[in-house]
Protein backbone atom coordinates (compact mmCIF):
# COMPACT_ATOMS: atom_id res chain seq x y z
CA UNK A 1 0.00 0.00 0.00
CA UNK A 2 2.69 2.39 1.06
CA UNK A 3 4.15 1.61 -2.63
CA UNK A 4 1.80 2.54 -4.06
CA UNK A 5 0.91 5.30 -2.44
CA UNK A 6 4.94 6.41 -3.18
CA UNK A 7 4.26 5.79 -6.72
CA UNK A 8 1.29 8.31 -7.08
CA UNK A 9 2.99 10.71 -5.31
CA UNK A 10 5.62 10.34 -8.03
CA UNK A 11 2.98 10.54 -10.88
CA UNK A 12 1.67 14.07 -9.22
CA UNK A 13 4.91 15.10 -9.26
CA UNK A 14 6.00 14.44 -12.38
CA UNK A 15 2.90 15.58 -14.15
CA UNK A 16 3.50 18.98 -11.84
CA UNK A 17 6.95 18.97 -13.38
CA UNK A 18 5.48 18.93 -17.00
CA UNK A 19 2.88 21.42 -16.45
CA UNK A 20 6.06 23.91 -14.79
CA UNK A 21 7.92 23.24 -18.09
CA UNK A 22 4.74 24.46 -20.15
CA UNK A 23 4.94 27.64 -18.18
CA UNK A 24 8.80 27.76 -18.70
CA UNK A 25 8.27 27.57 -22.20
CA UNK A 26 6.70 30.61 -22.07
CA UNK A 27 8.14 32.87 -20.08
CA UNK A 28 11.12 33.87 -22.63
CA UNK A 29 8.44 34.03 -24.88
CA UNK A 30 6.61 36.87 -23.59
CA UNK A 31 9.37 38.15 -22.36
CA UNK A 32 10.58 38.95 -26.00
CA UNK A 33 7.17 40.12 -26.84
CA UNK A 34 7.27 42.41 -23.80
CA UNK A 35 10.24 43.81 -24.66
CA UNK A 36 9.87 44.55 -27.69
CA UNK A 37 6.56 45.93 -27.39
CA UNK A 38 8.28 48.11 -24.68
CA UNK A 39 11.43 49.65 -26.00
CA UNK A 40 9.57 49.71 -29.09
CA UNK A 41 6.51 52.03 -28.81
CA UNK A 42 7.99 55.12 -27.95
CA UNK A 43 10.02 55.28 -30.80
CA UNK A 44 7.25 54.28 -33.17
CA UNK A 45 5.91 57.93 -34.10
CA UNK A 46 5.16 59.32 -37.42
CA UNK A 47 9.10 60.10 -38.34
CA UNK A 48 9.75 56.59 -38.24
CA UNK A 49 7.33 55.95 -41.08
CA UNK A 50 8.13 59.78 -43.40
CA UNK A 51 12.08 59.80 -42.51
CA UNK A 52 15.06 57.97 -43.47
CA UNK A 53 18.22 57.47 -41.14
CA UNK A 54 19.69 60.58 -40.14
CA UNK A 55 23.93 61.19 -40.00
CA UNK A 56 25.43 59.70 -36.86
CA UNK A 57 25.16 61.99 -33.97
CA UNK A 58 22.32 63.46 -35.03
CA UNK A 59 18.97 61.88 -33.27
CA UNK A 60 16.10 61.35 -34.83
CA UNK A 61 15.41 59.93 -38.07
CA UNK A 62 13.19 56.69 -39.30
CA UNK A 63 12.71 53.72 -41.75
CA UNK A 64 10.96 55.01 -44.77
CA UNK A 65 13.53 53.92 -46.76
CA UNK A 66 13.54 50.62 -45.38
CA UNK A 67 9.82 49.86 -44.97
CA UNK A 68 9.82 50.65 -48.80
CA UNK A 69 12.81 48.77 -49.46
CA UNK A 70 11.38 45.88 -47.94
CA UNK A 71 7.83 46.00 -49.75
CA UNK A 72 9.87 46.55 -53.32
CA UNK A 73 12.38 43.28 -52.47
CA UNK A 74 8.98 41.22 -51.09
CA UNK A 75 6.95 42.55 -53.82
CA UNK A 76 9.53 41.04 -56.54
CA UNK A 77 9.82 38.31 -54.92
CA UNK A 78 6.37 37.35 -55.17
CA UNK A 79 6.19 38.38 -58.73
CA UNK A 80 8.77 35.12 -59.08
CA UNK A 81 7.08 33.13 -56.33
CA UNK A 82 3.62 33.45 -56.74
CA UNK A 83 3.26 32.01 -60.11
CA UNK A 84 6.01 29.12 -59.92
CA UNK A 85 4.86 28.40 -56.38
CA UNK A 86 0.60 28.20 -57.28
CA UNK A 87 0.84 26.34 -60.76
CA UNK A 88 3.29 23.89 -58.94
CA UNK A 89 0.95 23.17 -56.06
CA UNK A 90 -1.87 22.93 -58.70
CA UNK A 91 0.05 20.24 -60.16
CA UNK A 92 1.10 18.54 -56.89
CA UNK A 93 -2.75 18.20 -56.04
CA UNK A 94 -4.48 17.44 -59.41
CA UNK A 95 -2.25 15.79 -60.55
CA UNK A 96 0.63 14.68 -57.98
CA UNK A 97 0.61 10.86 -58.04
CA UNK A 98 3.55 8.83 -59.51
CA UNK A 99 7.33 9.53 -58.92
CA UNK A 100 8.11 12.92 -60.62
CA UNK A 101 5.50 14.20 -57.88
CA UNK A 102 7.14 12.90 -55.06
CA UNK A 103 10.02 14.03 -56.40
CA UNK A 104 8.82 17.45 -56.55
CA UNK A 105 7.51 16.77 -52.95
CA UNK A 106 11.24 15.84 -51.20
CA UNK A 107 12.72 18.83 -53.40
CA UNK A 108 10.11 21.02 -51.46
CA UNK A 109 10.82 20.23 -48.19
CA UNK A 110 14.48 19.85 -49.02
CA UNK A 111 14.53 23.66 -49.52
CA UNK A 112 12.38 24.33 -46.98
CA UNK A 113 14.47 23.27 -44.57
CA UNK A 114 17.74 24.89 -45.88
CA UNK A 115 19.28 28.00 -44.38
CA UNK A 116 18.00 30.86 -45.60
CA UNK A 117 21.38 32.57 -45.75
CA UNK A 118 22.16 29.86 -48.76
CA UNK A 119 19.74 31.60 -50.67
CA UNK A 120 21.86 34.33 -50.80
CA UNK A 121 25.11 32.34 -51.17
CA UNK A 122 23.25 31.30 -54.40
CA UNK A 123 22.09 34.24 -55.48
CA UNK A 124 25.36 36.17 -54.91
CA UNK A 125 27.67 34.68 -57.78
CA UNK A 126 24.33 33.95 -60.02
CA UNK A 127 23.17 38.12 -59.65
CA UNK A 128 25.48 39.82 -58.13
CA UNK A 129 28.30 38.97 -59.57
CA UNK A 130 27.67 39.25 -63.43
CA UNK A 131 25.63 42.82 -62.32
CA UNK A 132 28.39 43.64 -60.78
CA UNK A 133 26.23 45.12 -57.85
CA UNK A 134 24.26 44.48 -55.00
CA UNK A 135 20.59 44.91 -56.40
CA UNK A 136 16.69 44.85 -55.11
CA UNK A 137 16.56 41.98 -58.04
CA UNK A 138 18.97 40.14 -56.57
CA UNK A 139 17.41 40.26 -53.24
CA UNK A 140 13.94 39.38 -54.43
CA UNK A 141 15.58 36.63 -56.22
CA UNK A 142 16.70 34.92 -53.14
CA UNK A 143 13.73 35.50 -51.38
CA UNK A 144 11.67 33.84 -54.18
CA UNK A 145 13.80 30.87 -53.43
CA UNK A 146 12.63 30.69 -50.16
CA UNK A 147 8.93 31.33 -51.07
CA UNK A 148 8.03 29.01 -53.85
CA UNK A 149 8.64 25.91 -52.38
CA UNK A 150 6.33 27.38 -49.48
CA UNK A 151 3.43 28.62 -51.56
CA UNK A 152 3.78 25.18 -53.89
CA UNK A 153 3.47 22.78 -50.64
CA UNK A 154 0.29 25.04 -48.82
CA UNK A 155 -1.48 25.24 -51.96
CA UNK A 156 -1.14 22.08 -52.58
CA UNK A 157 -2.73 21.04 -48.77
CA UNK A 158 -5.39 23.51 -49.81
CA UNK A 159 -6.55 22.15 -53.14
CA UNK A 160 -6.50 18.71 -51.89
CA UNK A 161 -9.03 20.06 -48.77
CA UNK A 162 -11.52 20.55 -51.55
CA UNK A 163 -13.60 17.31 -51.89
CA UNK A 164 -13.66 14.65 -54.92
CA UNK A 165 -16.66 14.79 -55.73
CA UNK A 166 -16.81 17.94 -56.78
CA UNK A 167 -13.91 17.37 -59.32
CA UNK A 168 -16.50 14.03 -60.27
CA UNK A 169 -19.27 16.41 -60.35
CA UNK A 170 -17.64 19.02 -62.76
CA UNK A 171 -16.16 15.94 -65.17
CA UNK A 172 -19.74 14.81 -65.33
CA UNK A 173 -20.93 17.69 -66.80
CA UNK A 174 -18.40 17.76 -69.45
CA UNK A 175 -16.12 20.35 -67.83
CA UNK A 176 -12.41 19.85 -69.13
CA UNK A 177 -9.95 18.88 -66.40
CA UNK A 178 -8.32 22.35 -67.00
CA UNK A 179 -11.80 24.28 -66.53
CA UNK A 180 -12.66 22.11 -63.45
CA UNK A 181 -9.56 22.66 -61.72
CA UNK A 182 -9.47 26.70 -62.44
CA UNK A 183 -13.33 27.20 -62.00
CA UNK A 184 -13.74 24.97 -59.57
CA UNK A 185 -11.29 23.67 -57.38
CA UNK A 186 -9.25 26.91 -57.27
CA UNK A 187 -12.53 28.87 -56.46
CA UNK A 188 -13.84 26.63 -53.72
CA UNK A 189 -9.85 26.63 -51.80
CA UNK A 190 -8.98 30.58 -52.51
CA UNK A 191 -9.52 31.25 -49.33
CA UNK A 192 -6.69 28.89 -47.81
CA UNK A 193 -4.41 29.60 -50.67
CA UNK A 194 -4.57 33.13 -50.06
CA UNK A 195 -4.15 32.42 -46.24
CA UNK A 196 -1.00 30.14 -47.38
CA UNK A 197 0.24 32.84 -49.95
CA UNK A 198 0.01 35.66 -47.34
CA UNK A 199 1.62 33.15 -44.59
CA UNK A 200 5.06 32.93 -46.84
CA UNK A 201 4.61 36.51 -47.46
CA UNK A 202 5.13 37.31 -43.77
CA UNK A 203 7.99 34.29 -43.36
CA UNK A 204 10.06 36.07 -46.20
CA UNK A 205 9.36 39.52 -45.41
CA UNK A 206 11.16 38.67 -41.48
CA UNK A 207 13.74 37.18 -43.74
CA UNK A 208 17.46 38.52 -42.84
CA UNK A 209 20.19 36.36 -43.95
CA UNK A 210 19.32 35.96 -47.63
CA UNK A 211 19.68 39.95 -48.05
CA UNK A 212 22.64 40.35 -46.41
CA UNK A 213 24.43 39.53 -49.79
CA UNK A 214 22.24 40.54 -51.90
CA UNK A 215 20.33 43.72 -51.31
CA UNK A 216 22.95 44.78 -49.08
CA UNK A 217 21.22 47.92 -47.40
CA UNK A 218 21.35 51.61 -48.27
CA UNK A 219 21.38 54.41 -45.87
CA UNK A 220 19.06 56.64 -48.66
CA UNK A 221 15.73 56.45 -50.08
CA UNK A 222 16.19 54.39 -53.65
CA UNK A 223 13.45 52.90 -55.70
CA UNK A 224 15.74 51.56 -57.85
CA UNK A 225 16.05 48.20 -58.67
CA UNK A 226 19.65 47.50 -59.93
CA UNK A 227 20.74 49.48 -56.66
CA UNK A 228 21.45 48.28 -53.11
CA UNK A 229 18.17 49.01 -51.31
CA UNK A 230 17.54 48.94 -47.69
CA UNK A 231 15.07 46.70 -46.26
CA UNK A 232 13.44 46.48 -42.95
CA UNK A 233 15.04 43.24 -40.47
CA UNK A 234 18.74 44.25 -42.51
CA UNK A 235 18.40 47.79 -41.31
CA UNK A 236 16.83 46.51 -37.62
CA UNK A 237 20.52 44.50 -37.59
CA UNK A 238 22.44 47.07 -38.65
CA UNK A 239 21.32 49.38 -36.15
CA UNK A 240 21.41 46.87 -33.41
CA UNK A 241 25.34 46.01 -34.06
CA UNK A 242 26.10 49.63 -34.24
CA UNK A 243 27.67 51.16 -31.29
CA UNK A 244 24.73 54.21 -30.36
CA UNK A 245 21.81 54.22 -28.27
CA UNK A 246 19.96 56.45 -30.91
CA UNK A 247 19.67 53.60 -33.27
CA UNK A 248 19.22 51.08 -30.77
CA UNK A 249 15.90 52.91 -30.66
CA UNK A 250 15.31 52.99 -34.17
CA UNK A 251 16.41 49.41 -34.00
CA UNK A 252 13.67 48.47 -31.43
CA UNK A 253 11.11 50.60 -33.25
CA UNK A 254 11.77 48.57 -36.24
CA UNK A 255 11.39 45.43 -34.48
CA UNK A 256 7.56 46.69 -33.41
CA UNK A 257 6.81 47.07 -36.67
CA UNK A 258 7.83 43.89 -37.65
CA UNK A 259 6.86 41.69 -35.15
CA UNK A 260 3.23 43.28 -35.36
CA UNK A 261 2.80 42.98 -38.82
CA UNK A 262 4.42 39.32 -38.85
CA UNK A 263 2.10 37.98 -36.09
CA UNK A 264 -1.08 40.22 -37.11
CA UNK A 265 -0.53 38.31 -40.61
CA UNK A 266 -0.25 34.93 -38.60
CA UNK A 267 -3.53 35.45 -36.54
CA UNK A 268 -5.91 36.24 -39.11
CA UNK A 269 -4.59 33.35 -41.54
CA UNK A 270 -4.94 30.63 -38.97
CA UNK A 271 -8.50 32.56 -37.70
CA UNK A 272 -9.85 32.42 -41.59
CA UNK A 273 -8.19 28.40 -42.10
CA UNK A 274 -9.90 27.12 -39.15
CA UNK A 275 -13.22 28.42 -40.55
CA UNK A 276 -12.53 26.92 -43.79
CA UNK A 277 -11.34 23.96 -42.43
CA UNK A 278 -14.50 23.23 -41.23
CA UNK A 279 -16.74 24.05 -43.83
CA UNK A 280 -15.42 22.01 -46.14
CA UNK A 281 -15.71 18.79 -43.59
CA UNK B 1 -9.88 7.90 -78.13
CA UNK B 2 -8.05 6.48 -75.34
CA UNK B 3 -9.96 4.03 -72.98
CA UNK B 4 -11.92 5.32 -69.60
CA UNK B 5 -10.50 4.31 -66.22
CA UNK B 6 -11.13 5.17 -63.19
CA UNK B 7 -8.28 8.08 -62.63
CA UNK B 8 -9.36 9.74 -65.67
CA UNK B 9 -12.77 9.89 -66.57
CA UNK B 10 -12.53 12.12 -69.59
CA UNK B 11 -9.92 11.85 -72.18
CA UNK B 12 -7.56 14.55 -71.59
CA UNK B 13 -8.46 17.05 -74.03
CA UNK B 14 -6.15 19.31 -76.27
CA UNK B 15 -6.55 22.44 -74.08
CA UNK B 16 -6.00 19.69 -71.05
CA UNK B 17 -2.69 18.34 -72.05
CA UNK B 18 -1.38 22.09 -72.44
CA UNK B 19 -2.55 22.90 -69.31
CA UNK B 20 -1.36 20.00 -67.80
CA UNK B 21 2.17 20.65 -69.80
CA UNK B 22 2.40 24.52 -68.76
CA UNK B 23 1.71 23.43 -64.38
CA UNK B 24 4.15 20.20 -65.03
CA UNK B 25 7.00 22.78 -66.25
CA UNK B 26 6.74 24.98 -63.05
CA UNK B 27 6.74 21.84 -60.88
CA UNK B 28 9.71 21.31 -62.75
CA UNK B 29 10.95 24.25 -61.91
CA UNK B 30 11.85 23.30 -58.63
CA UNK B 31 14.01 20.38 -58.91
CA UNK B 32 15.67 22.53 -61.39
CA UNK B 33 16.13 25.23 -58.63
CA UNK B 34 17.26 22.13 -56.63
CA UNK B 35 19.90 21.17 -58.56
CA UNK B 36 21.04 24.63 -59.41
CA UNK B 37 21.90 25.12 -55.80
CA UNK B 38 23.58 21.97 -55.60
CA UNK B 39 25.74 22.99 -58.98
CA UNK B 40 26.16 26.73 -57.76
CA UNK B 41 27.36 25.00 -54.39
CA UNK B 42 29.51 22.86 -55.73
CA UNK B 43 30.90 24.76 -59.01
CA UNK B 44 31.77 27.87 -56.96
CA UNK B 45 33.18 25.68 -53.79
CA UNK B 46 35.65 23.70 -56.41
CA UNK B 47 38.80 25.56 -56.46
CA UNK B 48 38.52 25.36 -52.19
CA UNK B 49 37.90 21.63 -52.60
CA UNK B 50 40.69 20.98 -54.73
CA UNK B 51 43.28 23.25 -53.17
CA UNK B 52 42.44 22.37 -49.37
CA UNK B 53 41.05 18.50 -49.95
CA UNK B 54 39.17 16.69 -47.10
CA UNK B 55 41.93 17.80 -44.55
CA UNK B 56 39.70 21.58 -44.66
CA UNK B 57 37.30 19.76 -42.46
CA UNK B 58 39.84 19.41 -39.70
CA UNK B 59 42.27 22.57 -39.96
CA UNK B 60 42.02 24.86 -36.98
CA UNK B 61 43.49 27.76 -38.97
CA UNK B 62 41.41 30.50 -40.01
CA UNK B 63 43.81 33.23 -41.19
CA UNK B 64 42.35 34.96 -44.99
CA UNK B 65 45.44 37.41 -45.09
CA UNK B 66 48.14 33.88 -45.37
CA UNK B 67 45.33 32.30 -46.91
CA UNK B 68 45.30 29.66 -44.46
CA UNK B 69 41.56 28.08 -44.24
CA UNK B 70 40.12 25.73 -42.21
CA UNK B 71 36.67 24.85 -40.95
CA UNK B 72 36.84 22.79 -37.83
CA UNK B 73 36.44 25.53 -35.56
CA UNK B 74 32.74 26.58 -37.26
CA UNK B 75 31.43 23.26 -37.46
CA UNK B 76 32.59 22.92 -33.80
CA UNK B 77 30.49 26.05 -33.09
CA UNK B 78 27.80 24.95 -34.85
CA UNK B 79 27.60 21.48 -33.17
CA UNK B 80 27.81 22.66 -30.04
CA UNK B 81 25.63 25.40 -29.87
CA UNK B 82 22.93 22.86 -31.33
CA UNK B 83 23.53 20.43 -28.67
CA UNK B 84 23.23 23.12 -26.01
CA UNK B 85 20.10 24.04 -27.54
CA UNK B 86 18.94 20.21 -27.37
CA UNK B 87 19.98 20.03 -24.05
CA UNK B 88 18.34 22.72 -22.60
CA UNK B 89 15.16 22.64 -24.95
CA UNK B 90 14.31 19.19 -25.51
CA UNK B 91 13.55 18.35 -21.79
CA UNK B 92 11.62 21.06 -21.39
CA UNK B 93 9.79 21.02 -24.78
CA UNK B 94 8.59 17.47 -24.24
CA UNK B 95 7.24 18.73 -20.79
CA UNK B 96 5.31 21.30 -22.55
CA UNK B 97 3.80 18.66 -25.29
CA UNK B 98 2.95 16.12 -22.28
CA UNK B 99 1.21 19.42 -20.42
CA UNK B 100 -0.72 20.40 -23.55
CA UNK B 101 -1.98 16.53 -24.79
CA UNK B 102 -2.39 15.19 -21.38
CA UNK B 103 -3.24 17.70 -18.52
CA UNK B 104 -4.44 20.70 -19.81
CA UNK B 105 -7.55 21.46 -19.78
CA UNK B 106 -9.61 21.76 -23.39
CA UNK B 107 -9.89 25.66 -22.78
CA UNK B 108 -6.35 26.23 -22.11
CA UNK B 109 -5.17 23.88 -24.39
CA UNK B 110 -6.43 25.70 -28.07
CA UNK B 111 -5.30 28.71 -26.81
CA UNK B 112 -1.61 27.39 -25.63
CA UNK B 113 -1.52 25.75 -28.86
CA UNK B 114 -2.21 28.90 -31.16
CA UNK B 115 0.52 30.77 -29.07
CA UNK B 116 3.27 28.15 -29.63
CA UNK B 117 2.91 28.03 -33.14
CA UNK B 118 2.72 31.83 -33.56
CA UNK B 119 6.15 31.96 -31.69
CA UNK B 120 7.77 29.65 -34.67
CA UNK B 121 6.69 32.86 -36.93
CA UNK B 122 8.61 35.52 -35.09
CA UNK B 123 11.69 36.34 -37.28
CA UNK B 124 14.83 35.26 -36.19
CA UNK B 125 16.24 38.79 -36.47
CA UNK B 126 13.71 39.85 -33.29
CA UNK B 127 15.25 36.96 -31.36
CA UNK B 128 19.06 38.28 -31.97
CA UNK B 129 17.80 41.70 -30.82
CA UNK B 130 16.39 40.47 -27.42
CA UNK B 131 19.71 38.27 -27.37
CA UNK B 132 21.81 40.80 -27.62
CA UNK B 133 20.32 43.35 -25.47
CA UNK B 134 18.21 41.30 -22.81
CA UNK B 135 20.00 37.93 -22.57
CA UNK B 136 23.55 39.06 -22.63
CA UNK B 137 23.45 41.06 -20.32
CA UNK B 138 21.15 38.95 -18.18
CA UNK B 139 23.86 36.24 -18.36
CA UNK B 140 27.05 38.12 -17.00
CA UNK B 141 26.46 37.68 -13.65
CA UNK B 142 25.45 34.48 -13.35
CA UNK B 143 28.87 33.64 -15.44
CA UNK B 144 30.61 35.85 -13.27
CA UNK B 145 29.27 33.27 -10.03
CA UNK B 146 30.04 30.46 -11.79
CA UNK B 147 33.57 31.36 -13.12
CA UNK B 148 34.29 31.72 -9.32
CA UNK B 149 32.87 29.35 -8.14
CA UNK B 150 32.78 26.23 -10.04
CA UNK B 151 35.70 26.99 -12.27
CA UNK B 152 37.49 23.85 -11.84
CA UNK B 153 34.68 22.37 -14.56
CA UNK B 154 36.14 23.15 -17.36
CA UNK B 155 32.84 24.49 -19.15
CA UNK B 156 32.25 27.14 -16.80
CA UNK B 157 36.26 28.72 -17.43
CA UNK B 158 36.80 31.96 -19.19
CA UNK B 159 35.86 35.84 -18.93
CA UNK B 160 31.95 36.67 -18.28
CA UNK B 161 31.36 38.80 -21.68
CA UNK B 162 27.75 37.58 -21.65
CA UNK B 163 28.32 37.15 -25.63
CA UNK B 164 29.42 32.97 -26.38
CA UNK B 165 28.39 29.69 -26.58
CA UNK B 166 26.25 29.74 -24.07
CA UNK B 167 24.26 33.24 -24.88
CA UNK B 168 23.71 31.15 -28.85
CA UNK B 169 22.52 28.12 -27.49
CA UNK B 170 20.26 29.43 -25.29
CA UNK B 171 19.34 31.64 -28.04
CA UNK B 172 18.39 28.93 -30.22
CA UNK B 173 16.96 26.46 -27.27
CA UNK B 174 14.15 29.34 -27.29
CA UNK B 175 13.81 29.60 -30.91
CA UNK B 176 13.56 25.64 -31.32
CA UNK B 177 10.87 24.92 -28.04
CA UNK B 178 7.76 25.54 -30.09
CA UNK B 179 8.70 23.24 -32.83
CA UNK B 180 9.53 20.00 -30.35
CA UNK B 181 6.46 21.40 -28.05
CA UNK B 182 3.82 21.03 -31.06
CA UNK B 183 5.28 18.24 -32.81
CA UNK B 184 5.54 15.56 -30.02
CA UNK B 185 2.17 17.32 -29.03
CA UNK B 186 0.47 15.68 -32.46
CA UNK B 187 2.62 12.86 -31.54
CA UNK B 188 1.28 12.37 -27.89
CA UNK B 189 -2.00 13.27 -28.92
CA UNK B 190 -1.99 10.48 -31.53
CA UNK B 191 -0.86 7.55 -29.27
CA UNK B 192 -4.11 5.10 -29.88
CA UNK B 193 -6.04 5.34 -26.04
CA UNK B 194 -5.87 1.18 -26.24
CA UNK B 195 -2.12 1.52 -25.00
CA UNK B 196 -3.28 3.81 -22.54
CA UNK B 197 -6.10 2.11 -21.06
CA UNK B 198 -3.93 -1.25 -21.47
CA UNK B 199 -1.21 0.33 -18.87
CA UNK B 200 -3.84 1.81 -16.62
CA UNK B 201 -5.37 -2.17 -16.49
CA UNK B 202 -2.02 -3.15 -15.25
CA UNK B 203 -2.33 -0.81 -12.31
CA UNK B 204 0.29 2.07 -13.72
CA UNK B 205 -0.01 5.87 -12.72
CA UNK B 206 -0.69 8.48 -15.14
CA UNK B 207 2.84 9.44 -15.02
CA UNK B 208 3.91 5.64 -15.36
CA UNK B 209 1.54 5.37 -18.91
CA UNK B 210 3.24 8.35 -20.65
CA UNK B 211 6.57 7.41 -19.54
CA UNK B 212 6.59 3.98 -20.43
CA UNK B 213 3.82 3.15 -23.25
CA UNK B 214 3.06 6.71 -24.36
CA UNK B 215 6.38 8.15 -25.04
CA UNK B 216 7.72 4.51 -26.16
CA UNK B 217 5.06 4.60 -28.82
CA UNK B 218 5.66 7.77 -30.03
CA UNK B 219 9.37 7.33 -29.78
CA UNK B 220 9.88 7.72 -33.95
CA UNK B 221 7.71 11.03 -33.86
CA UNK B 222 9.60 12.65 -31.14
CA UNK B 223 13.01 11.93 -32.20
CA UNK B 224 11.65 13.18 -35.79
CA UNK B 225 10.55 16.36 -34.12
CA UNK B 226 14.07 16.70 -32.85
CA UNK B 227 15.71 15.88 -35.30
CA UNK B 228 13.54 18.83 -37.39
CA UNK B 229 14.79 21.47 -34.62
CA UNK B 230 18.17 20.35 -34.45
CA UNK B 231 18.19 20.99 -38.40
CA UNK B 232 16.61 24.90 -37.64
CA UNK B 233 19.35 25.26 -35.00
CA UNK B 234 22.73 24.13 -37.29
CA UNK B 235 21.48 26.71 -39.80
CA UNK B 236 20.16 29.35 -37.63
CA UNK B 237 21.68 32.97 -38.95
CA UNK B 238 20.89 35.77 -37.38
CA UNK B 239 20.18 35.65 -34.11
CA UNK B 240 23.47 33.42 -33.41
CA UNK B 241 25.60 36.47 -35.30
CA UNK B 242 24.39 38.75 -33.09
CA UNK B 243 25.44 36.85 -29.76
CA UNK B 244 27.86 34.16 -30.23
CA UNK B 245 31.19 36.69 -29.72
CA UNK B 246 32.48 35.63 -33.22
CA UNK B 247 35.53 34.05 -32.29
CA UNK B 248 37.74 31.69 -34.45
CA UNK B 249 39.35 29.84 -31.61
CA UNK B 250 37.82 26.17 -30.33
CA UNK B 251 37.53 26.49 -26.73
CA UNK B 252 35.37 23.80 -24.51
CA UNK B 253 34.47 26.66 -22.47
CA UNK B 254 30.05 27.50 -22.51
CA UNK B 255 31.31 31.20 -22.23
CA UNK B 256 34.04 32.04 -24.51
CA UNK B 257 33.18 33.03 -28.13
CA UNK B 258 32.71 31.03 -30.77
CA UNK B 259 31.46 30.79 -34.57
CA UNK B 260 29.30 28.95 -36.50
CA UNK B 261 29.36 27.98 -40.09
CA UNK B 262 25.98 30.22 -40.96
CA UNK B 263 27.06 33.15 -38.80
CA UNK B 264 31.00 32.83 -40.10
CA UNK B 265 29.01 33.61 -43.64
CA UNK B 266 26.32 36.22 -42.42
CA UNK B 267 30.21 38.57 -40.86
CA UNK B 268 32.80 37.53 -43.74
CA UNK B 269 31.13 36.92 -46.80
CA UNK B 270 30.64 40.59 -48.01
CA UNK B 271 33.87 41.65 -47.39
CA UNK B 272 35.94 38.47 -48.86
CA UNK B 273 38.24 39.40 -51.28
CA UNK B 274 39.91 37.02 -53.86
CA UNK B 275 38.84 34.16 -55.44
CA UNK B 276 40.43 31.51 -52.71
CA UNK B 277 38.34 33.38 -49.83
CA UNK B 278 35.38 33.47 -51.37
CA UNK B 279 35.59 29.87 -52.51
CA UNK B 280 36.33 28.69 -49.50
CA UNK B 281 33.17 30.49 -47.53
CA UNK B 282 31.25 29.20 -50.49
CA UNK B 283 32.54 25.33 -49.17
CA UNK B 284 31.52 26.28 -46.17
CA UNK B 285 27.71 27.14 -47.44
CA UNK B 286 28.30 23.81 -49.19
CA UNK B 287 28.88 21.61 -45.77
CA UNK B 288 26.23 23.57 -44.18
CA UNK B 289 23.65 22.65 -46.68
CA UNK B 290 24.43 18.42 -46.61
CA UNK B 291 24.38 18.55 -43.35
CA UNK B 292 21.19 20.19 -42.67
CA UNK B 293 19.96 18.55 -45.78
CA UNK B 294 20.92 14.87 -44.30
CA UNK B 295 18.85 16.26 -40.64
CA UNK B 296 15.60 17.27 -42.37
CA UNK B 297 15.41 14.11 -44.40
CA UNK B 298 15.98 11.76 -41.43
CA UNK B 299 13.10 13.97 -39.95
CA UNK B 300 10.73 13.65 -42.42
CA UNK B 301 11.50 9.83 -42.76
CA UNK B 302 10.73 9.28 -38.88
CA UNK B 303 7.59 11.87 -39.35
CA UNK B 304 6.83 10.20 -42.53
CA UNK B 305 6.60 6.92 -40.95
CA UNK B 306 4.92 8.25 -38.19
CA UNK B 307 1.90 9.49 -39.79
CA UNK B 308 1.80 6.71 -42.47
CA UNK B 309 1.60 3.94 -39.31
CA UNK B 310 -1.23 6.26 -37.98
CA UNK B 311 -3.40 6.28 -40.81
CA UNK B 312 -2.72 2.65 -40.75
CA UNK B 313 -4.02 2.35 -37.31
CA UNK B 314 -6.95 4.58 -37.81
CA UNK B 315 -8.07 1.86 -40.97
CA UNK B 316 -7.72 -1.03 -38.70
Amino acid sequence: MRQVRRRQWRSRLMLAGASLCALLCAVPVMAVLLYVTIKGIGSVNWDFFTQIQKPVGEAGGGMKHALVGSLIVVGGASLVGLPVGLAGGIYLAEFGEGRFAAAVRFAADTINGVPSIVAGLVIWPLVVVPMRSFSAIAGSLALAIIMIPLVMRTTEEMLRLVPRSQRDAALAVGATRARTTLSVVLPAAVGGVVTGTLLALARIAGETAPLLFTCLGNQWFSLRLDHPIATLPVQIYTYAIAPFDDWHRQAWAGALVLVSGTLLVNVLARVATRRRHDFTR
Amino acid sequence: MRALHPGQPWPPTRTDRLFRMLIWSFAAGLLVLCALILWVLVSHSWPALQRFGPSFLWQTTWDPVAEQFGALPFIYGTLLTAAIALAVSVPLSLGAAIFLAELAPTWLRTPFSFVIELLAAIPSIIYGLWGLFVLVPLLKPVQAFLIEHCSWIPLFRGSPYGTGNLAAGLILAIMITPIITAISRDVILAVPRAIREAAYALGATRWETIRGPVLHYGRAGILGAVLLALGRALGETMAVTMVIGNSTKISASLFDPGYTMASLLANEFTEAVGETYVSVLLEIGLILFVLTIVVNALARLLLWKVTRDAGEAMKE
